[in-house]
């Protein structure tokens, strides 16, 4: 309580959580599987509270989590136990708008989503859309290297961040990247950025802005199967168009999302194929004639067009509802995140649906098709003993599939607590010591974000049989 | 999200809940929607974070007192239930809950005298038209008051209107269309007897002929929301044999009535009266949606352009899913043009007894709300229930910018009979 007593001099009670029902509520992030219980969680207002807690955290050697909606589907956010967590939903304002410059600097807790809005009535829009742009924050964005389906067209967040202030492992305060998109030196911010919370907490984040685009065609293909639907991604990306997006969902996927947003997709398709044109009007209506023409020969037994901006809305609001959606079909799910190259995408679905047969568990499909990122569902019910597990196989055999086919183990999910033994399945043994390397550089201690990402250590993987280490001494327990 | 809870011991009750915290896959979506996590930003009181609470509290792991602060704070306004992709009843489980929870609770006397007061009186309009009075005696020495007792008083109007009686059959003018019965509200009988006589004769005007059963009571959606089961279940029997007729439908012009009423079969799982509540529930219809269904008969033009705000009560947009029809009916007034407000689906800080019980964060929504119908430029605001109208009339009025709030039927009433919208200036 000591310990307790000194971080209480920088927040007040409010701020300073420690009670078991204070802290219960941050055992977890969307990966439920894994849970911990922190030593106490804080609510900094300010990045001099960010300071002065990650200070404390170096005196007293205690590891740390930086958290924001704690959305993430890998475990990044999940507590350490014993460790502090620092809630960043407070740093949640707007600090500047510049028009002109086309750039918003926000707080690490500024909701991706109201980025956006903020910036509709300049005509402006900040591109990557994670299917989680309502709730997920720009400062696990970045920690994530977040995309959505319109990362095809426009890069992963990534390419829209300009600056970032951070609060390195030792408590001191770097500002890494400016305001200009060029440069002198090394690329700091791009090392930064996606490095899951292992070097450091942003606590301002400067993005670029787009305009927005004039002009949308949005084309919605059913397919009798999904390979056939994989194909016609193939066949679009051979043609030479840029979509913004294109995204394709399966039979389960259309179910659940017509389940909970009534989209109005055609539910007896066995997949459906969402493409986005966008840009300058005759520039896109150029493209759409030649688009239509490509998604006719790809053998799609329906095709529609949107008609308006709210025939636009529905189309991607059962896309990006999905996810969520799958849980009105199983009461627990794995989301995987593999990725493989585009022309591989047919025979990758048609791989997916043997492995999900012989697993005897369904496997919904929900994809940014476009850059190949895979988003297979893996539906169980934790109840049925050995189900989990079973799950946990199923999984993992769709990685090695994806890096068989010359692909990656995660698109835009991180590896977190999930993938961490998937890490040396993608990288040498030299790959890996080199980024130990940079992180012991920054952190020796090992502070922030321990366990994660870096296969062994204290935090061995998920998948293995039998409980977890760390489970058996009693530090996580899974659900 | 799996969960260990053991569904046999706790009976009926406990099956709902377990049903609700297994859908709940944890992510998150439902954040930005939950008016408590906008305010506090803390998992704690967020949909997402008190659904993990239940579930520790259900399964043993933690005692009911450590979650109690945190659903104690939610309004139960179910904004959380229209945002969440997996289709979790929120509002189930949190009612269930604290049905089940509250006999179990400890209360301090004072705490407990205070809600005993509000379940004796808000729900019969003698009773609370007496307190009401007694209470505007008290509003001088308010200053004194603990602020438990401040809060209630604050909302009371300064002159409470004349009491008009209801009849009990209102017939239809012209050719009778359907035939109806209401449910004529408890607390706005008292603060704003004219919803109902405005709802009357909007109704009647329509071809639709009134009954307004005698031996009617409150919902219980009061007792119902505050833990007060066997309370609400008491309320919830009266009114099922008073609403036992043939009637094309049962109507409700409160939105928190409505919601109420469609929650019998919930309230009534496992009970023997579940069949007769399922029956109730099926013909309960907000009058907005009753009216739209009908045919609204043609409504003169205004006299001259008007702006108007609709607010949605949160029982009728998330609760009942109510959002498209009130727009409906105020578009079919010509002359008038409608606004959205901004963040709309916010809940104003009323939800029942709420801004009795955590005022501050009432408080804060309250002034969120008027702030945001302020920024539309409205002339005047419109809601389908009593505890929006009285939160957002005090919240315009502190803010020193008091416009007029309405009731959807005022303003279609007025319309019908041409007479002025708005005070003359
Ligand atoms: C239904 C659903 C759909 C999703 N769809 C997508 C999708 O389409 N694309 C996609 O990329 N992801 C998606 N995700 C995953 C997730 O939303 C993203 O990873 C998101 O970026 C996480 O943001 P967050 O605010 O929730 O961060 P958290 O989950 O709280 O944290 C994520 C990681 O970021 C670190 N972190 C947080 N804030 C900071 C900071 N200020 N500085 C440094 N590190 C920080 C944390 O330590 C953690 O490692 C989805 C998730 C769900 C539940
Ligand atoms: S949106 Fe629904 S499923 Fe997701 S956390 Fe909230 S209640 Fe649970
Ligand atoms: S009912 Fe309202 S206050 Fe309660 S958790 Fe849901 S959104 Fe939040």
């Amino acid at each position: 309580m000591m310990l307790l007593d000194e971080l209480g001099q920088f927040f007040p009670p409010g701020r300073l959580l420690h009670r078991p029902g204070e802290l219960a509520p941050y055992e977890s992030d969307a990966l439920t599987a894994f849970r911990a219980r922190p030593l106490a969680v804080v609510l900094p207002e300010s990045h001099e509270e960010v300071v002065a807690a990650v200070r404390w955290c170096a005196r007293h050697r205690i590891p740390y989590v930086a958290r924001g909606s704690g959305t993430s589907l890998s475990g990044g956010s999940l507590p350490i136990d014993g460790g502090l967590l620092i809630g960043l939903n407070r740093m949640n304002k707007l600090l500047r708008l510049d028009p002109q410059e086309r750039i918003a600097v926000v707080e690490p807790g500024f909701i991706n989503l109201q980025v956006s809005n903020a910036a509709a009535p300049h005509g402006l829009y900040y591109a990557p859309d994670p299917s989680s742009q309502p709730v997920s924050t720009i400062g696990g964005n970045l920690a994530f290297n977040s995309g959505g389906a319109h990362c095809l067209k426009y890069g992963m967040t990534s390419n829209h961040v300009l600056a970032a202030r951070v609060v390195l492992p030792d408590g001191e305060t770097v500002v890494l990247g400016g305001e200009s998109l060029e440069n002198t030196g090394p690329d700091w911010l791009g090392l930064f950025v996606g490095s899951e919370g292992l070097l450091g907490i942003a606590t301002e984040i400067t993005l670029r802005l787009l305009p927005k685009p004039e002009t949308y065609h949005t084309v919605l293909a059913a397919y009798d199967s999904l390979e056939k639907a994989g194909d016609a991604v193939a066949a679009v990306v051979a043609s030479g168009l840029l979509p913004g997006a294109m995204e394709i969902m399966d039979s389960l996927a259309i179910e659940a999302a017509e389940a909970a947003v009534k989209a109005g997709y055609p539910r007896e398709a066995r997949a459906l194929l969402i493409v986005e044109l966008e840009g300058e009007t005759p520039q896109v209506e150029a493209e759409a004639r030649y688009l239509d023409e490509v998604i006719r020969r790809s053998g799609a037994y329906e095709v529609r067009v949107a008609q308006s901006a709210e025939e636009r809305l529905k189309i991607w609001k059962g896309r990006k509802a999905a996810f969520s959606a799958v849980g009105r079909l199983s009461p627990d799910y794995i989301v995987q995140d593999g990725v493989v190259p585009r022309s591989r995408l047919g025979q990758a679905l048609a791989e997916i649906e043997r492995l999900s047969a012989r697993y005897g568990l369904r496997v919904a499909n929900v994809f940014h098709a476009g850059d190949g990122n895979l988003h297979p569902l893996i539906l169980y019910n934790g109840r049925v003993a050995g189900e989990f597990e079973r799950a946990e196989e199923l999984a993992g055999e769709i990685l090695r599939l994806c890096v068989a086919l010359g692909g990656s183990i995660t698109g835009e999910h991180g590896v977190g607590m999930e993938k961490k033994a998937y890490m040396p399945e993608m990288f040498s043994e030299a790959d890996l010591a080199a980024m130990r390397r940079i992180r012991l550089a920054l952190d020796p201690l090992e502070l922030s974000n321990r366990g994660k990402m870096f296969p062994g250590g204290e935090a061995p993987a998920l998948h293995q049989a039998g409980p977890h280490p760390l489970e058996r001494a009693g530090v996580i327990s899974r659900e | 999200m799996q969960h260990k809870i053991d569904v046999e011991k706790l009976g009926p009750q406990g099956e709902i809940m377990a049903h609700a915290i297994e859908a709940c896959v944890h992510c998150g979506f439902c954040l930005p929607a939950c008016p408590t996590y906008q305010v506090l930003g803390e998992e704690m009181d967020s949909p997402r974070g008190r659904i993990f609470l239940m579930k520790e509290v259900l399964e043993g792991n933690l005692s009911m007192e450590e979650a109690q602060p945190y659903l104690d704070k939610c309004l139960g306004c179910q904004g959380c239930v229209t945002a969440c992709p997996s289709g979790v009843p929120y509002g189930e489980l949190i009612t269930t809950y604290r049905g089940w929870s509250e006999p179990q609770r400890h209360r301090s006397p004072f705490q407990k005298l205070f809600r005993m007061g509000l379940q004796e009186t808000l729900p019969y309009p003698s009773r609370f038209r007496a307190a009401a009075a007694l209470g505007r005696l008290g509003k001088p020495i308010k200053p004194l008051l603990p602020p438990l007792l401040q809060a209630p008083l604050e909302l009371l109007p300064d002159q409470l209107p004349k009491h008009q009686p209801l009849p009990e059959l209102v017939p239809a003018e012209g050719e009778r269309r359907a035939r109806v019965a209401f449910l004529a509200g408890c607390a706005q009988q008292v603060l704003q007897p004219n919803f109902n006589h405005a709802t009357l004769r909007v109704l009647a005007r329509n071809g639709v002929e009134v009954v307004i059963p005698k031996g009617q009571g409150c919902c219980g959606a009061l007792a119902m929301h505050t833990g007060e089961r066997a309370r609400a279940l008491h309320f919830a029997r009266t009114n099922l044999s008073a609403f036992a007729g043939e009637y094309d439908a049962i109507l409700t012009n409160a939105a928190g009535c409505g919601s109420g009423l469609k929650e019998y079969p919930l309230l009534f799982h496992g009970e023997p009266e579940q069949a007769q509540a399922h029956q109730l529930a099926a013909k309960v219809k907000d009058v907005s949606v009753f009216l739209v269904e009908l045919g609204l008969k043609a409504v003169p033009p205004l006299e001259r352009p008007l702006k108007v705000a609709y607010h949605d009560a949160c029982h009728l947009a998330h609760a009942q899913q109510v959002r498209a029809e009130p727009r409906r009916l105020l578009r079919s007034i010509p002359g008038l043009e409608l606004v959205e407000i901004p963040e709309g689906e916010l809940c104003c800080g009323s939800a029942g007894t709420y801004n009795l019980e955590q005022p501050e964060i009432a408080t804060a929504l309250g002034e969120r709300k008027a702030r945001n119908i302020l920024a539309t430029g409205a002339e005047l605001v419109v809601t389908g229930n009593i505890g929006c109208f009285t939160q957002i009339q005090s919240h315009l009025r502190r803010l020193g910018r008091e416009i007029p709030v309405l009731h959807t039927l005022e303003l279609l009433d007025r319309a019908y009979a041409q007479s002025p919208i708005l005070p003359n200036r």
